[in-house]
């Protein structure tokens, strides 16, 4: 198995997890980083051990979610703090896509969707009645599983959100444009065809395009659902990497099936799993256990965890 | 399909040629069409046609985008069956019966209404002219029945267009801190441009055919007036009218009237796929 294996299918990472986690544990996440994600082992370790000294972003205490009927997550209290990455893992269906789109309330759209609890935005109860959802969503911009970008060309793509919020100069745009395609280590390689229709790329390049439309509304949040799940192993890697150097300015929280990208990329993970519901046969989430990536994979506190990590369940 | 097309326009005009070659120009070019004078000039006709289905279009394209956007982004889940549905039992009303029903209840509400624009615009100088008088039957009239008669045709095809629009470009919108409207008019409108101008010409060629509603509220009086509360008069209807009773140069007139109204309503169609390729390439960027 080779450094580079980025699949997304948790079973055949399972060899090295387990190995690692049963072994000395605790250098794991960096054996498992590629060499090109040139991430800085000292800098990792840094940031995950004191996250408490960094300000809180989110708050969510006791957050519940309901699709109708269906209590779909519960009781989930956690913190997200500035300029880390945090990622949610855990088995299907145990709501890690419904906790990530009540951070910019994208499951207002869902018809039936109910929140419940609180998810406070620097001390603001997102769902209060005074908050505007748009704005939110301007705020808090997200990055879909699938590349998702605007039957439109490169250069419209990235100036919509802009556009959106009022900047109607076109040399404001341009800037906007060449800056946050920069950001997303696309410009390079589309500078000279900005006008080319965006589903014309790779869809490497196109989930790229997503991340500098995100990063052109100047966010202070990207939420990013299985960003790299569509994508091949290289693609995948140039998406890691650019994770990293986004957090400098931004906060990210993403979901990942990919344990090793969990543990090369976040500071603090967040594993959810699911339970049986006594009045159904739905089963309802919940958040077994938050702590910095190292902490987890090293020696997770929860028995589920552990087993989640090294392949044994999910 | 193109074979029976060009088979019908061939047998067409091989009927209307003693009339085309008899009249010449004056039958293309003539701005009088009297049969008992033996005039057959079709361009009041043309007119008329022109006229009445521009007008259909101008209140039906705007009333049919709004309804499919309500179904399709707005109403709650439980509204949207009962929307569709009575606007598809529209869609199945015979002709007939909304000519009947016009002409004997709408055509004297209309008269008074046009009436009062009418007086209210009396003295601006364009409109005055453009909303003179009425007797009821008018070029609006007709106009508005066949807007009432393709808005369930225009809703029904960009109602299925809207839905076809990827439920991922409009959450990426949205994610993006658009409005709905915003939304709308940044992936829905541009996502469906090609099959909304496809439903529009639809509805198009629906208006500019259309024969027994029309003949029933126009007036019956050919004629290119700017009163578009004035009675005139549209190819179909003329033809239906004149048919059963027509001698050989008249009934040679009526079918070449057919063959002008069947090149027009292609010519239409064409210039509209090439405004569809134009715009796509606009809004989608280069290949
Ligand atoms: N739009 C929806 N309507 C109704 N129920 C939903 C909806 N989306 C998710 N659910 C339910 O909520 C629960 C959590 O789903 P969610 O998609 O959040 O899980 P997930 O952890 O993201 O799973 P995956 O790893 O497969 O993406 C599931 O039981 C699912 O059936
Ligand atoms: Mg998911």
């Amino acid at each position: 198995m080779t450094t580079y294996d980025h699949n997304d299918d948790t079973q055949t990472t399972t060899d090295s997890t387990a190995a690692a986690i049963s072994g000395e544990a605790v250098t794991m996440p960096m054996q498992l980083a590629p060499p090109s994600a040139g991430i800085d082992s000292a800098e990792r370790q840094g940031n995950a051990v004191e996250p408490e000294s960094l300000p809180k972003v989110f708050n969510l205490e006791e957050l519940q979610v309901y699709y109708g009927s269906h209590h779909a997550v519960r009781d989930v209290s956690m913190a997200v703090c500035a300029n880390q990455i945090t990622a949610f893992i855990g088995p299907s269906g145990c709501g890690k896509t419904t906790v990530l789109r009540c951070f910019n309330r994208m499951n207002d759209l869902i018809a039936g969707a109910r929140v419940e609890g609180l998810l406070a935005y620097h001390g603001v109860d997102l769902y209060s009645a005074e908050v505007n959802p748009v704005e939110v969503r301007r705020r808090i911009g997200m990055v879909f599983q699938k590349p998702n970008p605007f039957p439109k060309s490169i250069y419209e793509n990235v100036a919509y959100g802009p556009r959106i919020a009022g900047i109607k100069k076109k040399s404001e745009l341009d800037d906007i444009v060449e800056r946050s395609l920069v950001q997303a280590a696309l410009w390079e390689e589309v500078k000279n065809r900005l006008k080319a229709s965006a589903l014309g790329m790779s869809g490497g390049q196109q989930q790229r395009l997503c991340i500098a439309r995100a990063v052109a509304v100047s966010p202070e949040v990207i939420l990013m659902d299985e960003p790299c799940s569509a994508l091949d192993p290289i693609a995948t890697s140039r998406i890691e990497d650019l994770m990293l150097e986004l957090k400098s300015e931004f906060t990210i929280v993403i979901v990942t099936h990919n344990m090793q990208q969990a543990a090369r990329v976040s500071d603090v993970t967040a594993f959810y799993s699911t339970e049986v519901n006594p009045d159904g046969d739905l089963r309802t989430g919940l958040l077994v256990e938050m702590a910095p990536t190292v902490d987890i994979f090293s020696n997770p506190s929860d028995e589920l965890t552990e087993q989640y990590i090294s392949g044994r369940f999910g | 399909m193109l074979l029976v097309l060009a088979l019908i326009l061939v047998t067409m005009i091989r009927q209307a040629w003693p009339a085309w070659s008899e009249l010449g120009a004056s039958y293309f070019f003539g701005t009088e069409w009297i049969p008992s004078q033996g005039k057959y000039g079709i361009l009041p006709l043309v007119y008329g046609t022109l006229v009445v289905s521009l007008i259909a279009l101008v209140f039906a394209v705007p009333i049919s985008i709004g309804i499919s956007l309500f179904v399709t982004e707005v109403a709650p889940e439980w509204l949207r069956r009962p929307v569709v549905t009575t606007v598809d039992l529209l869609a199945a009303v015979p002709s007939v019966v909304f000519g009947l029903w016009a002409f004997y209840n709408l055509l004297p509400g209309f008269q008074a209404v046009f009436n009062n624009i009418a007086s209210a615009v009396s003295s601006i100088p364009v409109l005055n002219v453009v909303f003179g008088p009425s007797t009821g039957s008018s070029f609006m009239s007709a106009g508005l029945i066949l807007a009432l008669m393709i808005t369930p045709i225009i809703t029904s095809v960009t109602r299925e267009v809207f839905l076809t629009v990827p439920e991922n470009d409009k959450s990426g919108a949205l994610a993006l801190g658009a409005t709905r409207w915003e939304m709308i008019r940044g992936v829905v409108f541009p996502h469906s441009f090609g099959g909304m101008t496809g439903a529009v010409m639809l509805g198009l060629g629906r208006a500019m055919g259309e024969t027994v509603a029309v003949a029933l509220v126009i007036g019956a009086v050919p004629q290119i007036s700017l009163n578009l509360f004035g009675v005139g008069e549209t190819m179909p209807a003329q033809i239906f009218r004149q048919l059963s009773e027509a001698g050989s140069t008249l009934r040679s007139a009526l079918i070449g009237l057919g063959v002008v109204l069947l090149v027009l309503t292609i010519l239409v169609n064409i210039s509209a796929r090439r405004a569809v390729v134009a715009v796509d390439r606009r809004f989608k960027g280069a290949p």
